[in-house]
This record gives C-alpha cells, structure tokens and sequence, in this order.
C-alpha cells in the first residue's frame, strides 16, 4: 500500500482503488467459482487444446479488396470481432492462425498469396470472405482473375456476399472458432494451382518461349483457364 | 477558394473565344502534323501522324496552354491501332481537345509523349501491355498491369483468353541478395504486395540510402481485375452500373457510379430530371465524406501506429454514414443505386425519419471535426511528421496529371464539380478547398476541411428535398429499354470522385455494349508522382507520402 501518497495528498491510487477493500479477490473469477473448491479440471489434452485454439485467434492483417473495408469494419468499433476472442490482426504471417482473404485475386497475386499462406505457422485456418473468394464472383469471366481461393490455398469457411455484411463475417468466424473447438478438421480440397519449378513444368510450346526469360529453379504458377472450374 | 474561377493563366491562349474554343485555329498551330480531324462528344480531335506525336503535344502544351494530359486511351479496330490522348486545361477543363494517333496493325508503333507530358509513362505503358501498341523514344516500355511473362495484349482484337499463362514468383529479389546496388551503401528493400502500409496490394521497390529512400518504383497489378474487360462485356442499361461500385471500394460507389451514368448519358443524349439530380448530389458527397473520414483514419494508422484512437473514431463516424447510405440504397458498399437517366428509387419512406437521421449526423459533424483537428492536425507528433514532407510543387503535381485532394493540397485549384458543373453543384453554395502547403499536412487538412464542405451541401440538398412538391418526385427519365447509341460515337467525360478526376471514355459501335471502354483513374496517375514525393526523404517519410496519397489499389489496377 503506498501510505506515501495517502499521506500527500490524501486520494486513491489507482491500484487501491482496483484493490478494493479487505482480501484480495481479483483472481477469484466466475470460472474459478465454476470449478468449486478444486483448482483442477480433468479432461483430454487434445480437447484442452482445441478449445484454446478455438478461443485465442490471431487473425493475418491482410487485405486485397473491397471486402477489406468491411473486414476492417468488423475489426473496428461496433462490430468488434475481439469480442469472440479472435479479433487481433497481426502484420506478420508468422504470428497469425487464421488468414481472411477478403477479395479477388488475379494471377499475379496468387503465388504472392500463397507464399505467404505457406509462412503461417501450423495449424493454420482460411476464411474466404466473398464471392469473388469463392468462385470469382463479379470478376469470374476477367481474363486475369483466379476463379476462387480454393485454386489456389485450402479453405475452411466461405462466407458468400459482395461483400458480405460486417455480421455474415462474425458468423463465419465463429463457426470456423466452433470447429476448431471441437477439433473437426477441414476436408481436403483440390488446388490445381500450385507453385512449382519451372523446370518441372511439362515442355511444350509456352514452356520453351519462356525459358530464356525465366530460371530453371524459378518457382512459377501455371494457369490453364479454360479447365479452372 | 470560393465559387469563382480562378484567373486565366499567362499563357497564349491560343483559339479561346466567347463560344469555345476555335479548333481550326489550333488545328492551324499544328500545322501539317494534323492529318485528320474527328468529332467526339465532347470535344474536336485531331488526326495527327505517329512520328509527329510529340511535337503536336508540346505545341499543344506551351502554346495553347493545354497543361493537362488527363488519360491516355488505347484501342484496336479491325484496320488500325489507335491511341488517343485527352489534353484539358487545369484553368478551365471545359476546354478540352483531343490528339487521336493512328497506327498499323501490322507495325503498332507511335512517338511517345512521355518527353512532354511525365504522366503519359504509365499510360502509355498500359497501352503497350493491355492493347499492344509500342511507343518509340518511351524510357522504360514494360508491362504495368498484368506479369512480365504473359503471352498476348488482352485488349486487343486477337486475344485468346483461354491459353494458359505462366506467372514466375522472381519478383521477390532476396533484399540481402541485391545489397549493393550502386556504390556501397544502397540496400534494395521491398515494400508489399501484402504490407499493411500499402493499403491494398502494392508492391513498392525502394532503393534505401541508409534510412534515406534513394529511388522508388512502384509496381502495381496485383488487383488488375480487367474491370474494362468486363464493362465492354456489359449492356449499357443496366449491365455495367455494379462495377464502377468496385473500381474505388472505399464507399465511394455513388461517386464512380456518377462517372459512368454522366459519360453514358451525354453519348446517349438522356436527360436528368432535377429532383434526381439533388438525389445524386445528396448521395454522392455523403460517399466523399465516407470515403475521406477513411483516408484520414488509416493515414493516421500510417503515422501513429497499429489500430489507433483515430481509426476506431474514423470508422464510428463512417458507420454512420453507411447506415444513412444503407437506408437510402439498400447496401452498405456496393450501391448501384444510379440509373442511367436518374435513381433507382426515391428516398425511403417515412422521408422525415431519413431527414431526421441525416440532419442529426450533420450537427454532429462540426464536434466530431474539432475532435479530429485536435487528434491529428494540431497534433504535434504528426506535425512534426508531416509538415514539409512529402513535398510536390504544383507544376510538377500537374505534370503527372494529379487531381484531387493531392492536386489541392499543391494549390491547384482544379475541382470538377465547379469548372466543369454536373448535378446540382452549380446550383449550390460551397467552396473549393485549397492548401498551399504542398506536404503531406496540406493534403490530410484539404481532405479535413472538404468534409466540411460535403456537409454543407447535403444540408442544402436535404432542405431542397424536403420542400419539393410530392407531385414533382421524378426520379428517372424515360429511358428506351435496350440502349444503342449511334457507332462511333465517341465521349471522354470525367466527375470528381473522392480521389480526383474519375473519367470515362466509351467508343459505342451501335450495339447495345460499348466496344471500348476505358477508365481514367485518378488514383492511377496519383500514384505515379509518388517518387518525386518520396525520393531523398526518409523511409517513414515514405510511408507517410503514400497514406496521404490516398490510393485504392481497385481503381489504380481496375
């Protein structure tokens, strides 16, 4: 107790009156009320952890398009998607677990995206966020764009919209934090696009009018449009 | 800074009359460059021979006083390549000329302008990397939007879009890799595509001087969606009215919309009755204020540091304006609320709860301004940032074709809702900001104090509104079913968006679909003055030059 400043100037520090009066009982939540008179728990490890996972989210601060700006409107006051526990964008790939890809994506994007996909550090989840995310969207016939994300890195969550509403993304979010706490695991999907060396690539005619422009170790994506779904 | 137009400039205005501008007068000036003459909607073009190009612009330039080179269009037609340039005058962009050049299909190549306008580099070079005409004398003719590796100009006639494409990942240059770029001391440093600071997908190659920017590119296509593509897809009615919603994202909708709907309706010839024009209006600096609160909040971000007490006020204030905007269009983003030939629908009933909710967010403004002006502008931490950095002189700002808070934060006083009136502007009283400054202050207190300004017109317009007579509620005009306006008609016509000039040029060839469209963003020639901004400064110096910027990646690729 800092008696020193009572004797100054007579108020409340901050700390006291935090404190309160009598015993300190900061630490003695409703939760620890729950569990009675025993500190312990007993349950699997697997599902503590699920549960853990599911409740801290740490989202990819990343944004491409248009549903950028709702996803930064859902980050931000009145829809505050910290509520749920998962609202805390990170810059960098490597401090997140879940990436939101809020917009289109054009072939010179993807391999970028996936590049930083790959940066995530396991477990990592994908919330595709839009219609363009999920099938290309408005832009589907443009000769540049990639008909979803699903091309191009594993998803878990679409959330269909153009953009989709600040409250359609908590809702996908949420779903996507329930999954995980029952430690359901994403299905496998089919990414025709993949980054591989351009010396693995199958010789034909493009191939050998590229190969003075481009490494034989240069990762690159090919792109067949007329068989993308 | 008031309603009145400022002073003619010095320049020999050469074929300025009291009905407009005296083409055969300019045409006489250009002398035997000229091969051709054509009529667009908007203004005369002259045909002029591709080895000349240069010389007509500059003559153009230094001595009629055409100092704005607003876009640069490219198209194919089946018997030649054409590239047309849109030439304005910042002192009064109703004077307008167009320079049309004509190439083979055999052989696309014309003399560059890049010699006398700086902004025709990146457009000639979308020209080259969309349509495929080549530009002799250009410094640096690459592609700007689409992967150096990809095969075919998909503008062109002849474009197959279902070949396959390769796109390498080796513009990822290992920064410790290419340390010694000239001398010892240079570090090349990359800046995005995915970096919080870019706004978007921009890539930013920087030469770093020790923590001084040495040189910077950008390089930008990471969102090239091929918007034109698809509006040339579109039927004019109703078609291609949800994209522009989509080329500046940032609730600027109504503003873009604008853009197209005022193009379409001049090559169509459609009226606007007046009530839907107050409509517009109304609606559209709604958009800009929306559109600057952001611009504000995230430049704060930039400077202060990671979802700061600016932000979370920014966005507060624009939730409500999508709200007022959600209520009248249904949407909270992509409006398409516009009409060719008015609005889609009236206010929403009951009209008093909409006045009501509209007006108590205008009286809230002026409290709400004085709370930013204390966090940010008398802010002694971003004056010190901001204050004489990120210096563009207005000549050079309008050498690159910048419009806009950027090109008023420079003291040019170019604001299309006044000299060149749409809507209901000129009906109104407002003034046009200007800020001396030149810095990155200037152009976050131009965009500040327009707030302002949009303020002061919705109130108006909502008074307007509210008096007019239920009878006279019109809110479209008889428009036929299947647009067509007649082939070759050709229009450039440009509003002010909430970045600057957003200008559309449509070519119609008698269908009910543009043959060519092509859109003037002004966040496209913004960016392009970033190294005269950023060069010599220091790296957060850059950071800082970008957020005040204020570009949107959607509208600079499309």
């Amino acid at each position: 107790m800092s008696s020193h400043n009572q004797d100054t100037t007579g108020a409340q520090t901050t700390q006291e009156a935090r404190m309160g009066e009598g015993v300190d009982d900061r630490f003695n939540s409703k939760l620890r009320e729950a569990f009675g008179s025993s500190p312990f728990i007993l349950t699997k490890f697997d599902s503590f952890m699920n549960w853990v996972r599911g409740s801290s989210m740490f989202m990819l601060q990343f944004g491409i398009a248009c549903c950028s700006i709702e996803m930064m409107h859902t980050y931000a006051v009145k829809h505050d998607l910290d509520r749920f526990g998962s609202g805390v964008p990170r810059a960098s790939p490597r401090q997140a677990d879940v990436i939101i890809v809020p917009g289109t994506i054009v072939s010179k994007f993807a391999p970028r995206m996936k590049r930083v996909y790959d940066q995530m550090p396991e477990p990592k989840f994908v919330v595709s966020m839009g219609s363009c995310t999920c099938s290309g969207g408005p832009f589907q016939e443009g000769y540049n764009v990639v008909k979803g994300a699903e091309e191009v890195i594993p998803c878990d969550i679409h959330v269909p919209g153009c953009p989709p509403r600040p409250e359609a993304l908590i809702y996908g979010i949420v779903k996507l934090q329930e999954r995980i706490a029952k430690g359901e695991t994403s299905p496998v999907t089919v990414k025709p696009y993949e980054l591989e060396e351009f010396g693995d690539l199958e010789d034909d005619e493009l191939v050998q009018h590229l190969a003075d422009q481009i490494d034989e170790e240069d990762l690159v994506m090919r792109y067949n449009w007329a068989e993308s779904p | 800074m008031s309603l009145e137009a400022p002073e003619p400039s010095t320049h020999a205005d050469v074929g300025v009359t009291e009905e407009g501008l005296d083409y055969d007068a300019l045409e006489s000036l250009l002398g035997d460059a000229v091969i051709g003459r054509e009529t667009h909607v908007n203004a005369e073009a002259f045909v002029v021979r591709p080895d000349r190009v240069a010389n007509a612009l500059s003559v153009l330039k230094e001595e009629a006083g055409f100092d704005h080179c607003s876009c640069v269009t490219a198209q194919q037609y089946e018997d030649r390549y054409e590239s047309i340039y849109h030439l304005k005058k910042y002192d009064d962009p109703t004077q307008e000329v167009g320079v049309v050049v004509p190439t083979s299909v055999s052989k696309p190549a014309s003399q560059s302008g890049e010699s006398v306008y700086r902004t025709a580099d990146w457009h000639e070079r979308e020209a080259y990397d969309l349509v495929g005409i080549d530009y002799d004398d250009h410094p640096d003719l690459r592609r700007i939007l689409l992967p150096e590796t990809w095969q075919g100009h998909p503008l062109g006639l002849n474009y197959d879009q279902e070949q396959h494409q390769v796109v390498p990942l080796t513009e990822h240059a290992n920064p410790l890799q290419e340390d010694h770029q000239e001398g010892a001391d240079t570090m090349f440093l990359n800046v995005g595509p995915h970096h919080p600071a870019t706004h978007g997908v921009l890539h930013l190659k920087t030469t770093l001087d020790g923590e001084q920017v040495a040189d910077v590119e950008s390089d930008i296509g990471y969102l090239h969606r091929c918007e034109e593509q698809i509006c040339q897809q579109g039927t004019y009615r109703h078609q291609i009215m949800p994209y522009p919603d989509r080329w500046d994202y940032i609730s600027a909708g109504l503003l873009n919309e604008w853009a197209y709907a005022r193009a379409a309706e001049d090559l169509a010839d459609l009226d606007v009755p007046e009530y839907a024009q107050i409509i517009r209006t109304m609606s559209a600096e709604l958009c800009r204020i929306a559109s600057h609160l952001l611009a504000v909040g995230t430049f704060a971000i930039d400077v202060y540091g990671d979802f700061s007490a600016i932000f979370m006020y920014a966005f507060r204030d624009r939730e409500v304006v999508q709200n007022i905007l959600e209520d009248l269009t249904g949407q909270r983003m992509m409006f398409n609320y516009f009409r060719l030939g008015g609005v889609a629908w009236d206010l929403p009933e009951p009209r008093e709860e909409f006045f009501e909710k509209t007006r108590d967010f205008l009286d809230e403004l002026p409290t709400r301004l004085e709370e930013y002006h204390n966090l940010i502008s008398s802010n002694e931490v971003l004056q010190l940032r901001c204050v004489d950095t990120g210096i563009i002189e207005p000549e050079v700002a309008k050498d690159y074709g910048c419009t806009g808070p950027v090109a008023r934060g420079s003291g040019v006083d170019y604001d299309l809702r006044r000299d060149d009136p749409y809507g209901y502007y000129d009906q109104l009283d407002w003034d046009v900001i200007t800020e001396g400054g030149c810095d990155n202050y200037s152009r976050v207190l131009v965009r500040l104090r327009e707030v302002e300004e949009s303020a002061k017109i919705i109130e108006q317009c909502i008074n307007l509104l509210e008096e007019w007579p239920e009878d006279e509620r019109e809110i479209q005009s008889n428009v036929p079913r299947t647009l067509k306006p007649d082939a070759d008609t050709e229009i450039y016509r440009a509003v002010e968006g909430a970045k600057g000039e957003l200008g559309i040029y449509i070519r119609s060839d008698g269908t009910d679909t543009p043959a060519r469209f092509k859109i003037r963003s002004p966040c496209f020639s913004n960016l392009q003055a970033l190294p005269e901004m950023a060069q010599g400064e220091y790296v957060p110096d850059l950071v800082a030059a970008l957020g005040s910027l204020d570009i949107v990646l959607g509208e600079v690729d499309r």
